[in-house]
């Protein structure tokens, strides 16, 4: 049994090995189109971490290696190199897929709630807790429940803590 | 009083409840397009059988038509296929398809072997115009109007109960 756990155990750490081998050359092969401008190449990451990946939606763009990405980053770069703005990119990526590629969604009628919901939640809850606080400091003593005392801790050691 | 106490945890609950129920409904893939209404964006491609051939958007103003985003790669689009020929064959309108990020043999082959509902193919190898139409997620259908607006997207396979309660009353609005 013991020889079979061995067995298993090695097994794993060769794959372990065999993978962690294999990844640097899964990285060389995505980073192939970067080399020519690493300027330009670090202009289009930027823009292309603004903006979300629509067939794999917790990814930006930048992060991801889904064709629609490669594509999109392909895109973003060629509109660098023909001298594009950000802005103008960004408008571009909107004007085809909506707000929802937007990391950053713009402040707007239809985001207000996103953009100020959380604040607004926060400022409800601390009204609420000042108002509980001060309606409870006003209260008289006899309205709560006396302290029990404590309960000695070790009854056996006889007090000598 | 005494009731509100209640009442207030009460109505909050229920309102999370609706937030949370609506919440499941809601399709994150499903992102609402900005091109419903807008014209279709310029282009210019060949014909999937013919490299010589090529069809503009100008070519196919004044009618109303449908553009069916597909590829021999795409596995949805096999099982959206028996229904598009059946689409097809009742020539409501001409139906145009674009072959997304696909090769030209490829595409053929697929063509030959499950049947060709498309009146033509455009070429998209490198899926330029598929960025331009926000595609992400193949296949996509859009209904394009006499003066080249886009007026209907669908993304995923189609089904009879899309045709049926959204595509043909369109069409048949379209058409006056």
């Amino acid at each position: 049994m013991a020889s079979q756990g061995f067995f298993v155990k090695g097994l794993l750490l060769c794959c372990m090995a065999w993978l962690m081998a294999s990844a640097p050359w899964v990285q060389a092969k995505e980073a192939a189109p970067a080399a020519q401008d690493p300027v330009l190449e670090a202009r289009m990451m930027r823009i292309a971490a603004e903006l979300r990946c629509l067939v794999c939606q917790n990814q930006t763009i930048a992060d991801s290696s889904a064709g629609l990405a490669v594509d999109l980053r392909q895109q973003v770069r060629d509109m660098l190199a023909r001298g594009d703005s950000e802005k103008q990119i960004l408008d571009y990526m909107t004007a085809r897929y909506g707000d929802f590629v937007l990391y950053r969604p713009p402040l707007k009628g239809s985001t207000a709630v996103l953009w100020f919901g959380p604040a607004a939640l926060l400022l409800g809850g601390l009204v609420t807790l000042v108002v509980v606080l001060r309606r409870r400091s006003r209260m008289a003593p006899d309205m709560f429940e006396a302290d029990e005392p404590e309960p000695d801790p070790d009854p056996q050691s006889g007090g000598t803590r | 009083m005494k009731i509100l106490k209640f009442l207030i945890p009460l109505g909050l609950f229920f309102g999370l409840v609706a937030f949370l129920a609506v919440g499941l409904k809601l399709d994150p893939r499903e992102v609402p397009s900005p091109l419903i209404g807008k014209p279709a964006p310029a282009f210019v491609l060949t014909r999937l059988d013919n490299p010589q051939q090529t069809i503009r958007r100008e070519d196919l103003l004044g009618k109303v038509w449908m553009l069916n985003v597909w590829a021999s790669w795409c596995v949805a689009c096999r099982e959206e296929h028996p229904l598009l020929m059946q689409f097809a064959a009742r020539q409501l309108l001409p139906v145009y398809g674009l072959n997304y990020k696909d090769g030209r043999a490829e595409g053929q082959q697929w063509l030959a072997r499950f049947g060709n509902p498309y009146t033509a193919s455009l070429f998209d190898g490198d899926g330029r115009v598929g960025i331009d139409l926000g595609v992400y997620g193949v296949p996509e259908t859009f209904i394009i109007d006499q003066q080249g607006t886009i007026r209907f997207k669908h993304i995923g396979p189609l089904t009879p109960e899309v045709l049926r309660s959204r595509v043909e009353p369109l069409i048949r609005k379209l058409n006056g």
